[in-house]
């Protein structure tokens, strides 16, 4: 996946290093190696590769990682931008 | 009558057996009557005193208003009811199903029966593994567990496979504690852990699901092909069984499906298509619609393939990061094969106005096929139509006006 990289600086990621307990649950669930473990803590070595997908704040236990998920897909942003953010939208 | 039995069957685990996706023209599947189990009758008793030779007898595993699905092998009696137990290969049926749904056709609807199942012969100390109920999923997984003792936990994603389920949230924490408990899956096994796909991870929180059943989630492998591998080596996953690849064959089997999603709306833009190119002087002319709309049709539908075709193939060969401008650049390759074709036979303008039309119409759909990557954010996504669609609309704009004024400037 390092051959693909998408816009840089855009990621809504964030840890926040105080409230980490290093349990490595982000490293584990991330699909494209952002974090990474060390001296106990977690630290973001890819942001630019993140995607969003929110899997390392759905299973941080002490809510240190924090990413807006949503759905990487044009027709449904469209969709968003006609009907607003927290509308039912049918998507892909 | 049949709608009531199966609304019914949800009630136990035995549920498993039945599928929407898999109903065989002949309930008594040959598997069942190979295996041993005693029959109604021997066949030997049926022999018919006229007409031709009758079919075997029903098999044990029959209920009324229910069909068994040919991807299982037989039931196996446990604690929490009778499990089917199922194939660990694929079948025609089973490939046939899956170039359709890669066609698109019928695939929001390809799903088996959410619940438990199992491959080999499992005890209480087995591995569960779970999955979505999209039928390409289940498939994915059982074929890689030949050889392999384990129950499979079935969650009710709607027919969605695991990354796109756990992002709608019906591959969820809920679900997984629901379906656990509907089970009783703590009788069933000894040990409190559940193996889930990495890719479900947006959806399932692990210290929740531990919280609300009792079982702790290990995190599986990405792909269900380095499962056995995963289990060897003590529910490890190596570093590259934690990460995305997106290689030219996973690129090009989702194009059918961009294109069947593409190609839907396209008969209405084609209609008015036709009927946009016939305004002439002469108010309206019927051979100016079919002819010029005929070329304005052959440019929109080389803008399709330049942008949800070329560009999935090429995209990692392609200069930039955004798909819209990945688009723009095999859009004006397809472009320039159309007004090479068509020659003389169209004036400047209208040479002018198909590269545009074609170009706009390839970095439309090039900028939609963000939504089939495993590696493009939301955020960067929104970013990059901002940016894009303001230029395509213009585009487009400009396309229908200049395409209906050249024959009056002509």
């Amino acid at each position: 996946m390092k051959n693909f990289r998408y816009l840089e600086n855009v990621t809504t990621l964030r840890l926040d290093r105080e409230k980490c307990i290093g349990c490595s649950m982000c490293a584990i669930v991330c699909p494209h190696t952002v974090f990474t473990i060390m001296n106990r803590k977690a630290d973001i070595v890819d942001r630019d590769a993140c995607m969003e997908c929110g899997a390392c704040a759905a299973n941080c236990p002490v809510e240190a990682v924090s990413v807006t998920p949503g759905v990487g897909c044009a027709s449904y942003i469209i969709q968003t931008w006609i009907k607003g953010k927290d509308a039912v939208i049918e998507c892909c | 009558m049949q709608k009531l039995s199966i609304k019914k069957q949800e009630a136990g685990p035995g549920a498993a057996a039945c599928c929407i996706a898999d109903q065989g023209k002949n309930d008594r599947s040959p598997v069942i009557q190979s295996l041993g189990v005693p029959m109604a009758k021997s066949p030997e008793d049926d022999a018919p005193c006229c007409g031709p030779k009758q079919g075997p007898p029903s098999s044990p595993y029959e209920r009324p208003g229910y069909r068994m699905c040919r991807f299982v092998v037989d039931f196996v009696e446990t604690t929490v009811g009778a499990v089917p137990r199922i194939k660990t290969s694929l079948k025609f049926p089973d490939l046939a199903g899956t170039i359709r749904a890669r066609l698109g056709i019928s695939r929001d609807r390809y799903l088996v029966a959410p619940g438990l199942y199992c491959v080999g012969t499992p005890g209480p100390e087995a591995p569960v593994m779970v999955t979505a109920n999209y039928k390409l999923s289940f498939d994915n997984l059982r074929r890689e567990l030949d050889d392999t003792d384990a129950w499979i936990l079935v969650l009710d994603t709607r027919g969605v496979n695991v990354w796109c389920a756990a992002g709608k949230r019906t591959f969820s924490t809920e679900e997984v504690i629901r379906q656990v408990k509907r089970i009783s899956l703590d009788t069933l096994v000894s040990h409190r852990e559940l193996i889930l796909p990495q890719l479900g991870a947006p959806g399932v929180s692990s210290h929740k699901v531990k919280r609300g059943c009792g079982f702790k989630v290990i995190w599986g492998p990405i792909r269900a092909g380095d499962l056995k591998t995963f289990l060897r080596n003590g529910r490890k996953a190596e570093d590259a069984m934690r990460q995305l690849t997106f290689t030219t064959s996973e690129r090009m089997v989702l194009i059918p499906v961009e294109l069947s999603l593409i190609l839907k709306p396209s008969v209405a833009v084609l209609l008015a298509v036709f009927l946009l190119s016939g305004i002439s002087p002469d108010v309206f002319s019927f051979s100016a619609a079919w002819f010029r709309g005929l070329n304005v049709a052959a440019a929109y539908l080389l803008g399709v393939l330049a942008g949800a075709v070329a560009v999935p193939i090429f995209l990692p060969w392609l200069p930039g990061r955004q798909f819209y401008l990945k688009g723009i650049l095999t859009g004006i390759a397809g472009a320039f094969f159309i007004v090479f074709y068509l020659g003389d036979s169209i004036t400047r303008l209208e040479s002018l106005t198909l590269i545009l039309l074609t170009t706009t119409v390839s970095s439309y759909a090039a900028m939609n096929f963000t939504g089939a990557t495993p590696f493009t954010s939301p955020s960067g996504v929104e970013k990059e139509m901002r940016r894009g669609i303001p230029v395509q609309v213009i585009a487009l704009t400009v396309s229908i006006i200049t395409w209906v004024a050249a024959p009056f400037v002509g």
